[in-house]
């Protein structure tokens, strides 16, 4: 029994000692589970058995919960990190898609797909805060880095819809291109990005005036205009770049994101969702859904170093120092 | 029994909400828009097959749901739209029912009717844009193009491309040929034939089918002598009403898959399609109509959609305005068929993916991976450019 605990506290010292390298959680829409993959083997560690098609991934702001919208069970589940299993279930309304947690750590603005409502959750005292009714398939979800604005992509009304946080209330829309998957805030929350799947385009908006500044559009050489169809888009936190995935284009743009010139395409496996960086942002990791595989990028070089094998149809990613 | 009523009262809530949503006459609208749904599907006659019968509202509800769809996006734009329905058992008295609302100023129509109604139709309403969600017609396509109409249910020779690539792909190129005796068999039957031609097939043997051989069998024993032809891979089969076709399956002379109208079947629509977000329109439509959504109320649901679309865009809602850009390639339209569409500029047929189903599950989507076009593989289906005489966007 000692010799037990004594195994358990040395194998837990030996753990603890690598974290250096981060971790990397996947959510695999068709498996019902979270990969764990560890970025200092660049393999996985665990498969962790959540609720039904997990698809949009959190982290509370300490790292140590990890939120999951598991759509098909109709719940948003919180995960504790340091032991890996689900502490609890917050009422999210039904099919819970994206979401994003607001910087005071505690409201949660969750897209309910098929109800056209944003439901907002108090997620410490479990409380529905308020259900705010916008356009047809909510899908993506941010909060601005102030917290004054929560955004959300309406997929069929093709909107953005701004949400004022202080009162919980619709005060502005922003028509965009067809299908609206993504919403993303620069570092400072001067710009809004929003990626449109079917439209090809992702626009870009400053908050102050909630006008479009840029529509960007992408074009890669051997692949058919129709199959470019952005969705996740990530932002380095130098301020240099945007990372756009291209679907089933299965690349991801590198876009300047000073001059929204795009440098380059990277190619990645096949139909692109989601995208995160490492807490050094040195690695940026893409999930791939239809090749079931995570696509490692190095920031430094802006090349694809590796990929690894997760379950089926990875959706959403998050990775922790 | 405290379910059922609940369930009961859940339907109406949603119906209620529907047809709240669809009267969006909000007073703060800045601009109302009008769409009339007109139609007028013949009867079939009696049917061999006649088990499990097909929803009288097809299309119907489809246009139903775009126009809640679109006032999803309307409430925030201040436009609302409206749907006006005529629904007619002939010709005539749908005509005239299309002339009183155009009198009303509606300018705007989606149409589930026949080739020749949609014709007539087109000509008394010379002002106005159509959208065909009823005939798949390939002379409307091909040589008789009308002006002010655009096509959103697939044309027969993109259904018998889209099954003639599958086959293509999976090597079934000796065919034999069944058809029925009305005159859409002949156009379903003749679509195939262009389609064998075109992706290198061959038709081994053709039989026209009848059920006049000896009345005292049924049409499932008389299928495999029937089928006692040169050996074949698959066979085609040419039946649009559904009158003997279902008997083909397990009945033929050669264990061989059957395909066409029956079995393996090419449609713009079905239950089975749930990828790239088609689970969730699936979905609203069915807390909408109760019924699984089908080809033509898939049709008549991305007509409604796209000129909805075009008014999004445009901010107005004149017929003319909204063909011009929808004939122009700058309407890119979400049909949940995991790429965008678009109305072809030659002959106004919208373009899209074909997915091939059997009753239960989706088999395969057509364009096949390796049917190349120097500019859209969804050109591969139907009729390109190069073969039709007309071109829509030419003349305005």
């Amino acid at each position: 029994m000692r010799i037990a605990l004594l195994a358990a506290s040395i194998s837990l010292a030996l753990t603890s000692t690598s974290s250096l390298a981060a971790t990397a959680y996947v959510s695999n829409e068709k498996d019902d589970s979270i990969s764990v993959i560890d970025l200092a083997t660049m393999e996985v560690s665990a498969t962790l058995e959540v609720g039904m098609r997990p698809r949009g991934l959190l982290l509370s702001s300490d790292n140590k919960l990890l939120y999951i919208c598991a759509s098909d069970s109709d719940r948003v589940q919180v995960m504790d990190l340091a032991t890996r299993k689900i502490i609890k279930e917050l009422p999210s309304g039904a099919d819970p898609e994206q979401f994003a947690l607001h910087r005071n750590d505690r409201w949660l603005y969750i897209s309910n797909e098929d109800d056209a409502l944003v439901t907002v959750v108090d997620s410490q005292s479990d409380e529905v805060l308020a259900q705010i009714d916008v356009g047809v398939e909510p899908e993506g979800m941010a909060v601005s880095p102030d917290g004054k604005w929560a955004v959300n992509t309406s997929e069929t009304t093709n909107m953005l819809h701004w949400i004022d946080t202080s009162s919980h209330t619709l005060v502005d829309n922003t028509l965009v291109d067809q299908r609206p998957r993504h919403v993303e805030f620069d570092g400072d929350g001067k710009r809004l990005w929003a990626s449109a799947e079917i439209g090809g385009t992702v626009t870009v908006i400053d908050v102050a005036s909630r006008q479009i500044e840029k529509v960007l559009t992408f074009q890669i050489k051997g692949v058919h205009p129709d199959k470019v169809q952005p969705v996740g888009v990530k932002l380095s936190a130098d301020g240099k770049y945007a990372f756009v995935a291209l679907g089933p284009a299965n690349h991801v743009a590198v876009v300047d994101a000073k001059t929204y010139e795009v440098l380059d395409y990277l190619l990645v496996g096949r139909r692109v969702w989601h995208l995160a960086f490492t807490p050094d942002q040195s690695q940026l990791l893409t999930t791939n859904g239809v090749s079931g595989d995570v696509s490692v990028i190095d920031m430094q070089s802006l090349k694809v170093t590796k990929s690894i094998k997760v379950g089926r149809y990875p959706w959403g990613v998050v990775v922790t120092p | 029994m405290r379910q059922t009523s609940r369930h009961l009262l859940l339907c109406v809530a949603v119906t209620l909400g529907y047809a709240a949503m669809s009267q969006a006459n909000s007073p703060t609208a800045e601009l109302q828009v009008r769409i009339a749904y007109l139609a007028y599907t013949p009867a079939t006659g009696p049917l061999l097959s006649n088990v499990i019968g097909e929803p009288t509202d097809a299309g119907l509800r489809g246009a139903e749901l775009a126009i809640a769809d679109s006032n999803s996006t309307g409430r925030f734009l201040k436009h609302a739209y409206r749907l006006d329905v005529a629904k007619h058992d002939d010709s005539e008295s749908l005509l005239e029912a299309a002339t009183a609302l155009h009198g009303q100023g509606v300018r705007l129509f989606v149409v589930n009717a026949p080739a020749a109604t949609l014709r007539k139709l087109s000509q008394t309403l010379d002002d106005s844009l159509l959208i065909n969600a009823g005939s798949s017609d390939d002379n409307l396509r091909q040589s008789e193009c009308l002006a002010n109409v655009l096509h959103t249910l697939p044309s027969r020779a993109m259904l018998a491309d889209a099954l003639a690539q599958f086959l293509a792909v999976r090597k079934w190129s000796r065919w034999l040929l069944i058809s029925g005796p009305t005159e859409d068999d002949q156009a379903y039957a003749a679509a195939l034939r262009r389609a064998a031609k075109r992706f290198g097939h061959q038709i081994v043997a053709e039989k026209a089918w009848s059920f006049d051989n000896d009345q005292r069998r049924s049409a499932q024993a008389e299928m495999p002598l029937f089928t006692q032809t040169k050996e074949y891979d698959v066979v085609l089969v040419a039946d649009e009403r559904g009158d003997f076709g279902e008997y083909l399956p397990y009945q033929t002379w050669y264990p061989r898959p059957v395909a066409g109208t029956q079995g393996l079947t090419p449609t713009g629509w079905h239950k089975t399609v749930e990828t790239y977000g088609a689970a969730q329109l699936q979905k609203r439509f069915e807390a909408h109509a109760q019924r699984w959504m089908n080809d033509r109320d898939y049709a008549a649901w991305i007509a409604v959609r796209s000129i909805a679309s075009a008014v999004s865009k445009l901010r107005q809602s004149d017929a003319a305005a909204i063909r011009t850009l929808a004939l122009s390639d700058q309407l890119p339209l979400d049909g949940f068929k995991g790429r965008k569409l678009s109305f072809r500029s030659w002959n106004g047929q919208l373009r899209q993916p074909i997915p091939l189903v059997h009753p239960r599950a989706l088999v395969s989507n057509s364009p096949q991976e390796g049917f190349l076009h120097p500019s859209s593989e969804l050109d591969s289906l139907g009729y390109d450019a190069p073969e039709v005489s007309c071109n829509l966007a030419a003349s305005s």
